[in-house]
């Protein structure tokens, strides 16, 4: 249903060019969930926003193609792309307090966005408004409410009760559950999960947090440095991950249940996108790092269902090689 | 353990509202506890819970409503907070009880290198060192905290998120702290970098003896590196003890919710049957103004009986460690939340 092909996306500033997002290509079927994490500044925001045609300036697409259902976005106009948005296509920010408008009421927000597409009976925009309210748990008293007047939980319910109103096709989701304790997240996926079971639509959900998407995504992208280091079914990535990156994240993480063993993270810092390394960009901070890393970039190969840019399973490397340094990295 | 630093009955309110919804936030109700010496003990909790404000009132940003703070570090009877007047004293204990804020992108001063808040605080609160011992002194602590001292001469835009947070701690040991406040110290930074600050904490408990009070609302991080826990809920104590005892064995429903929303990457996907069942429980913790006794949990809690609508629980010990909840003080076995 959406295509993404080679989308590179770049900053023009007068130091020159920033490639934020490099050559991503990815797919997303009918009802599908899919997440997208990597750390800050890996370019996740950017991606998303290129895809739902959000980039402002010095932000500029420069080669790809996003198609939605058949049709290309970055070519479109405003006025083609404005009947999609809200309609096909939603997104849901990460910051509610600031994507909604604070000095209008939430039903007059949601009423905003019915009649921009053509819902003009005050009956049929009251009735719609606190239907989809009611969806995410919300009484429809709180459609006079404005969103100072509502919990972090609650607003973001909201912004996903607005992105519900036409059922679309596709919602994309900017770390929607960041401002929420652990508590209010767990209720918000599944909510999410269950309206997405109801409702057939597809999620792209961008986070930092690996650990959240590990129960709700069926399909995962991990970004690194503007690129797609590793991509392939989430049950897979998180039992067996095949790029070093992806492991270390995982690695990450300590748990609350088990033994209790000391975790070292991953070195060093995301390198800086303006002065992008030779080989391989994750090779300074990598643990299986190669002679090769240096100096050859890797290419997204595949690999048993998945996607992996990594030189340990490039055909370059003699099969052999491979799998020592891959038992080293483990 | 000795305490190195003791709450009694910590309260702090806040007026709220105009002149027609005039009301009293209670931020911090009637808290008590202790840090001990060389322990890092965890304060977690949501965002409302009161925990940023119980570490504002230990830094004596503001003063307490009521209750009382003593500090163990100057005297071996205590010495508590008012007492600390003169310049010299309050100077003494705020380089003794040092905080490191949440946000590394906003606390340090971006026209300065980041040498400058550490050489100042050398300045203000030793001022018996030279300026070529206070430089050699920054620049340990800067080892200490893994920067080298080659980064002393940077600027705070040409550090990573990760590397700012350490200038932070650096600035704290500076003082030679016996216990620094560390106010959500790794939640504004990425996954793979965080493990590597909290062994960093785990480093300055073991090798320089000082004590952290770990301000956050990630359990796992906490048990990472905290030896003990206590869990707030809506302004006061819910469950306080050992961390291992309080993980292995929650007794307050509330430290049992909030353990089981916890994401386990590691275990196998429960059914989305299962997951909306284990989150039916939509509450949200109240605002706490104008309290009626009673306790606070008792909205959400499954198993509240009816003395929970009525009378406040105190936190009283039971085994290793001490729950404000009346179905477990009668030493019936809570199981709310799983």
């Amino acid at each position: 249903m959406l295509e993404v092909s080679g989308l590179t996306v770049d900053y023009i500033t007068r130091a020159g060019r920033v490639r934020a997002v490099d050559d991503v290509s990815f797919a997303v079927q009918r009802g599908e969930f899919t997440g997208i994490v990597g750390e800050s500044g890996c370019g996740k925001s950017t991606l998303l926003f290129a895809v739902a045609q959000l980039l402002s300036p010095p932000a500029a697409i420069t080669a790809g193609e996003v198609t939605f259902r058949g049709q290309n976005l970055v070519t479109m106009g405003t006025r083609q792309l404005n009947a999609i948005r809200w309609q096909n296509l939603s997104v849901v920010m990460q910051s509610a307090m600031n994507a909604l408008n604070p000095v209008m009421s939430v039903g007059a927000q949601f009423a905003d966005a019915l009649r921009a597409h053509g819902m003009s009976s005050r009956k049929a925009i009251a009735s719609r408004s606190a239907e989809v309210l009611g969806l995410v748990g919300i009484d429809a008293v709180h459609l006079r409410s404005y969103p100072h007047q509502l919990s972090g939980g609650m607003r973001q319910r909201a912004m996903i009760a607005m992105a519900l109103l036409f059922t679309p096709d596709l919602i994309i989701m900017d770390e929607p559950t960041s401002a929420l304790d652990v508590v209010a997240q767990r209720s918000l996926m599944t909510q999410i999960k269950e309206l997405q079971r109801e409702f057939g639509f597809a999620v792209i959900f961008v986070t930092h947090d690996m650990s959240l998407v590990s129960h709700y995504s069926d399909r995962l992208l991990v970004m690194y440095a503007g690129q797609v280091a590793e991509a392939g079914p989430t049950r897979r990535i998180f039992d067996s991950p095949l790029h070093p990156y992806s492991r270390g994240l995982l690695d990450a993480f300590p748990g609350i249940r088990g033994e209790k063993v000391p975790l070292s993270g991953i070195p060093g810092a995301p390198p800086d996108l303006s002065i992008i390394p030779n080989g391989c960009r994750f090779a300074p901070r990598c643990p299986a790092k190669m002679a090769e890393c240096e100096t050859t970039p890797p290419v997204l190969v595949d690999r048993d269902g998945s996607q992996v840019r990594c030189l340990l399973y490039t055909p370059v490397v003699a099969q052999e090689t491979a799998s020592e340094q891959k038992e080293a990295a483990q | 353990m000795t305490d190195l630093l003791r709450a009694e009955n910590l309260t702090r309110h806040f007026k709220i509202g105009g002149s027609l919804d005039r009301g009293t936030l209670h931020a911090v109700d009637d808290v008590s506890f202790g840090v001990g010496e060389r322990e890092i003990v965890a304060l977690a909790g949501e965002s409302g819970s009161g925990k940023s404000t119980v570490a504002r009132l230990l830094a004596r940003v503001y003063p307490p409503t009521a209750g009382t703070v003593t500090y163990f570090g100057d005297s071996a009877e205590g010495k508590p907070l008012p007492e600390y007047k003169s310049r010299r004293d309050a100077l003494r204990y705020s380089s003794q009880v040092p905080m490191v804020f949440q946000d590394p992108f906003s606390s340090l001063n971006p026209v300065f290198r980041v040498s400058h808040g550490v050489l100042r605080a050398l300045k203000l609160h030793r001022p018996e060192l030279s300026a070529a011992e206070r430089q050699a002194e920054a620049a340990r602590v800067f080892d200490v905290v893994g920067l080298g001292a080659g980064m002393l001469d940077r600027y705070p835009h040409e550090l990573s998120g990760g590397q700012r947070q350490r200038v932070g701690f650096a600035q704290a040991l500076a003082t030679r702290p016996r216990l620094i406040l560390a106010d959500e110290p790794v939640s504004m930074l990425d996954t793979s970098i965080r493990i590597g600050l909290l062994n960093l904490m785990a480093k300055l408990r073991d090798e320089e003896g000082v004590s952290i009070l770990y301000i956050t609302h990630d359990i796992a991080s906490a048990r990472y590196v905290a030896d003990r826990l206590i869990v707030m809920y809506a302004g006061q104590i819910a469950e306080a003890g050992p961390i291992e005892d309080v993980l292995a064995a929650p007794r307050h429903p509330y430290t049992q919710l909030l353990l089981s929303a916890v994401p386990d990457p590691k275990a196998p996907p429960p059914s989305l049957e299962a997951m909306a069942a284990a989150s039916g429980e939509r509450g949200e913790p109240p605002k706490v103004i104008d309290p009626k006794p009673g306790c606070r949990f008792r909205p959400r809690c499954p198993v509240a009986v009816d003395a929970c609508a009525t009378v406040t629980p105190r936190l009283l010990p039971l085994g290793a460690g001490e729950v404000a909840c009346h179905v477990a003080q009668t030493g019936a076995k809570v199981q709310a939340f799983s």
